[in-house]
């Protein structure tokens, strides 16, 4: 257990992915079966227990101090379960610590009263709280200490030093505490079978194109053109009774949508974009993002955000897997399969025909009404290749739409995290509005942290510490006057409408394109630029 | 019948004694002081006499130059100073070189007042003696049931397998300059760790002066004399707010770690963006602040500064009768 808690103690405060992957990947080296595999699958988020409630941690806690002595305590910290691993009052006569395993079996194999029990005779006997923090976290199921699963995945490959890609398609035929997965990666037995029904396949994915070069030796009679939706990508798997809906990563989100398994008549696997779509119509990603992360939906929000898949890739089909078949090939197959479903919550992302490059650079910046109008640009994939997993070169190419651009104003800097922590790298901006008594003033619309060089961060930070007109913790307000300040050129994918910002729109993906340290901040744009493109976005 | 209140009273420029016409780490400048520790808050510069152990009186001096008083008058550890009857003995507490409890004998009555002080070994300084007494006067930085320090040789093995485990970078601790600082390095030296530690040019002078006073701190260099490179793998101690300053952009991707009592809650080392906090203080914790009291069962306890209410509460549910004195000017640092 104490290796367990040091890990998810340093996880919690480490800013660097590599230095997670690290501290992840040296603990699954130096700990032994079955210990790392269950902590494996609590950092991959495949652990839960419902067996205690937070709640009951307070009244055992309660029953063995002075509450007032607790409630300062709680009040101070802020967080029950730090609060309690930090007061806990053991007694005396405790059992030897436990291990991680017996943590698991222990919680797995209980009754609810019988899991209280054993989680205060555990508080008893771990020594530090750390480790009774750690604990805490595990019979909560939410360890909240900034790993994505699949990192997590990935410092299992590179312990192993395999492709994190195995891992990823062997992963749901995989049952903690995985040690056939551990056995393997140590070279101590074969590859673990992955042969089980509706396993997710890890993904194919596209590289960015460079115009400068690429359209000059690609024949576009080579390629399909799609357009490239704003959704999340998904891949819908149903085989034998098996029906599974993955993220690009693999993680699981069957349970979120039921609505588009329910859908999946035939046995396939299809590749697709999640999205909300309304009378065969695209709704905004914020729609979507109403069904997102959430364990279970209900029949209301499934009628108020209807999700579909709008399909561009097939990957089986009944026993078949069509992996290696060109994309011509297993383009008619998704197109029959599509057709077979008969449901709105699937249908097909449409190939849009074109001659030359130069037709398409022109459809690309001037889409067809309906749905292409608020696609993120266009995909190219070659009609002959195959399906493969990652980010080969050549066959696959995104070509995004050119990002909107608008000049802002520095309002606010923070420190950065990790490297950066001595630097201001995290801005906030504004545009130029009016207040009530019709004064300018600026209203910030967004936040960026990255799109500039080392050099530029230099000066900015430089900037921001000699203009400074107010501190507030790791923050600063700084000079921006219409003759005095710094102008941002702020680049970013789309535009909705938030009733969480004071501006009353939000950006997607900002990021500073260029600084301007030319332009004085009175020439910036003012919120009026952002509504009428708001506008514009909403009335396609 | 005389009351503890007759000998020691709260007066805005800190704990005074009447009949000895003198006041106990004032936050102002005054006539007659005893000073129990060399930390800035309780050791200002301008009292006109100052009595204080003679390692706090060179703390002084090494700070506020040798003119910081009209008059220092050292008091060794055990030796008494009268005063119109009063008699003040300095006892070590345990919380830096030279640091000590300041006890109070006037007409049969004992008070004594802790100052900083912990009760776990430090390499640095003696250990805190307990003295009975019909009043103590305690600190309470800690004084929270979260505050619970673990084992000190558990958190420098802890920073030791981080400096393995990361060898392309370098390890930045923060530690306050008087105590803390000398304590990590005969931390570090007691683990094994022989290497050269490089120190910010805001230590140099209280390191020397600990070694003048016996505590070998093995091999030291200014933090400014290696290459970017060089200091990967290597471990530097620096001021805390050295941590997140300009000054730490020449290491190469360092850890920011910090020593510091205060790093047992989460969300104070995410504020300071402190990636390994080390839990180490030089204030006693809960565990230590009830057990002083539970051993020394004084008849009343009194409590200048950090969070009074909780200990205070603490000593009244097991029956000594406390009160707080809310003294003001004595900051939270866990110097």
């Amino acid at each position: 257990m104490r290796a367990f808690a040091e890990l998810l103690d340093r996880l919690s405060l480490t800013p660097s992915r590599n230095a997670k992957l690290t501290l992840v990947r040296d603990y699954l080296r130096d700990t032994p079966d079955p210990d790392r595999g269950w902590a494996l699958a609590a950092l991959t988020g495949d652990l839960a227990f419902d067996a205690a409630k937070p709640a009951f941690i307070r009244k055992a806690v309660e029953a063995r101090m002075d509450p007032q002595l607790f409630w300062w305590s709680y009040d101070y910290v802020g967080d029950l379960a730090e609060a309690v691993s930090l007061v806990w009052p053991a007694r005396p006569g405790a059992n030897r610590e436990p291990q991680l395993s017996e943590v698991i079996d222990g919680l797995r194999s209980a009754s609810r009263a019988e899991a209280q029990r054993r989680i205060e005779a555990w508080l008893d006997a771990l020594p530090e709280p750390r480790e009774r923090w750690a604990l805490l976290k595990l019979m909560t199921g939410a360890l909240r200490v900034g790993l994505t699963a699949r990192l997590a995945k990935r410092a299992a490959a590179e312990m192993g030093g395999v492709d994190p890609a195995e891992i990823e398609e062997l992963w749901h035929a995989l049952k903690p505490p995985y040690e056939d997965l551990f056995a393997w990666l140590e070279g101590r037995s074969g590859k673990p079978t992955s042969e089980h029904p509706a396993r997710f396949r890890p993904v194919m994915l596209a590289q960015a194109i460079d115009e400068a070069v690429d359209f000059a030796r690609l024949d576009p009679a080579d390629y399909a053109a799609e357009w490239k939706w704003d959704g999340i990508r998904v891949q819908a798997a149903h085989e034998g009774r098996e029906r599974r809906l993955y993220t690009r990563t693999g993680d699981d989100i069957s349970r979120t949508f039921p609505d588009i398994l329910d859908a999946l008549d035939d046995e396939g696997v299809i590749d697709g974009e999640l999205l909300v779509i309304r009378d065969g119509r695209v709704a905004p990603f914020a729609d979507l993002q109403q069904r997102l992360n959430r364990k279970t939906v209900d029949a209301r929000l499934m009628a108020q955000f209807p999700a579909a898949i709008r399909a561009y890739d097939i990957l089986q089909v009944g026993a078949e897997d069509t992996r290696p078949l060109p994309f011509a090939e297993r383009r008619k197959r998704l197109e029959a399969f599509v057709a077979r479903q008969a449901s709105p919550r699937i249908d097909l992302s449409p190939v849009q025909p074109f001659a030359t490059w130069a037709e398409l650079t022109g459809l690309r910046a001037a889409p067809p009404p309906g749905d292409p109008q608020i696609a993120e640009g266009l995909m190219l994939k070659r009609w002959d290749s195959d399906y493969v997993a990652g980010r080969p070169k050549g066959p696959w190419f995104k070509w995004k739409r050119d990002p909107f651009l608008v000049d802002a104003v520095l309002m606010y800097a923070q420190r950065g995290h990790g490297k950066r922590s001595s630097y201001y790298s995290d801005y906030t901006f504004g545009v130029w509005a009016q207040d009530d008594a019709g004064h300018r003033i600026l209203t910030p619309v967004g936040k960026a942290y990255f799109g500039f060089t080392d050099e530029e961060l230099l000066r900015i930070d430089r900037f921001v510490r000699d203009n400074t007109v107010e501190r507030f913790g790791p923050v600063r307000s700084v000079r921006a006057e219409p003759h005095h300040g710094l102008v941002f050129e702020v680049a970013f994918e789309g535009l909705q409408r938030s009733t969480r910002h004071k501006s009353g729109v939000a950006m997607r993906f900002p990021r500073i394109s260029r600084i301007r340290w030319d332009k004085p901040p009175g020439e910036a744009d003012g919120i009026d630029a952002l509504e009428r493109l708001l506008r514009q976005m909403e009335q396609r | 019948m005389i009351r503890p209140q007759d000998l020691l009273c709260p007066k805005p420029e800190g704990l005074y004694c009447a009949p000895g016409d003198f006041y106990i780490d004032p936050v102002r400048p005054v006539d007659r002081a005893v000073i129990t520790h060399g930390h800035a808050d309780h050791a200002r510069a301008g009292h006109y006499n100052v009595v204080a152990t003679p390692q706090t009186l060179d703390i002084m001096g090494e700070r506020y130059g040798r003119d910081f008083a009209h008059t220092p008058q050292a008091a060794p550890y055990g030796e008494t100073v009268s005063r119109n009857g009063v008699e003040v003995t300095l006892v070590p507490a345990g919380h830096v070189l030279g640091s000590a409890q300041a006890v109070v004998r006037w007409k049969g009555l004992t008070m004594v007042v802790s100052g900083d002080y912990k009760r776990r070994r430090d390499p640095t300084c003696p250990p805190f003696e307990p003295v009975p007494c019909d009043v103590f006067i305690s600190e309470a930085t800690f004084g929270l049931p979260v505050f619970r320090h673990p084992d000190d040789k558990a958190e420098i093995a802890r920073l030791l397998r981080s400096v393995a485990q990361f060898p392309e970078r370098s390890h930045i601790i923060g530690a306050y300059a008087l105590g803390k600082a000398q304590r990590i390095i005969r931390l570090l030296r007691e683990a094994g760790w022989d290497r050269t530690i490089y120190v910010h040019g805001a230590l140099e002078r209280l390191n020397a002066l600990y070694r003048k006073h016996g505590v070998d701190l093995g091999p030291l260099a200014p933090a400014t004399t290696a290459k970017k490179a060089e200091f990967a793998g290597q471990i530097i101690i620096a001021p805390p707010s050295a941590l997140q300053d300009r000054w730490s952009r020449r290491f190469p991707e360092p850890v920011a770690a910090f020593a510091s009592g205060w790093m047992q809650i989460r969300a104070r080392a995410r504020q300071r963006g402190v990636e390994l906090p080390l839990v180490i203080s030089d204030h006693a914790d809960w565990d230590e602040l009830t057990a002083t009291v539970d051993e020394l069962r004084p008849g009343e306890l009194w409590i200048t500064h950090g969070r009074e209410e909780a200990l205070a509460r603490w000593a009244t549910l097991h029956d000594i009768p406390a009160r707080a004195l809310a003294l003001v000017g004595y900051e939270d640092d866990d110097g």
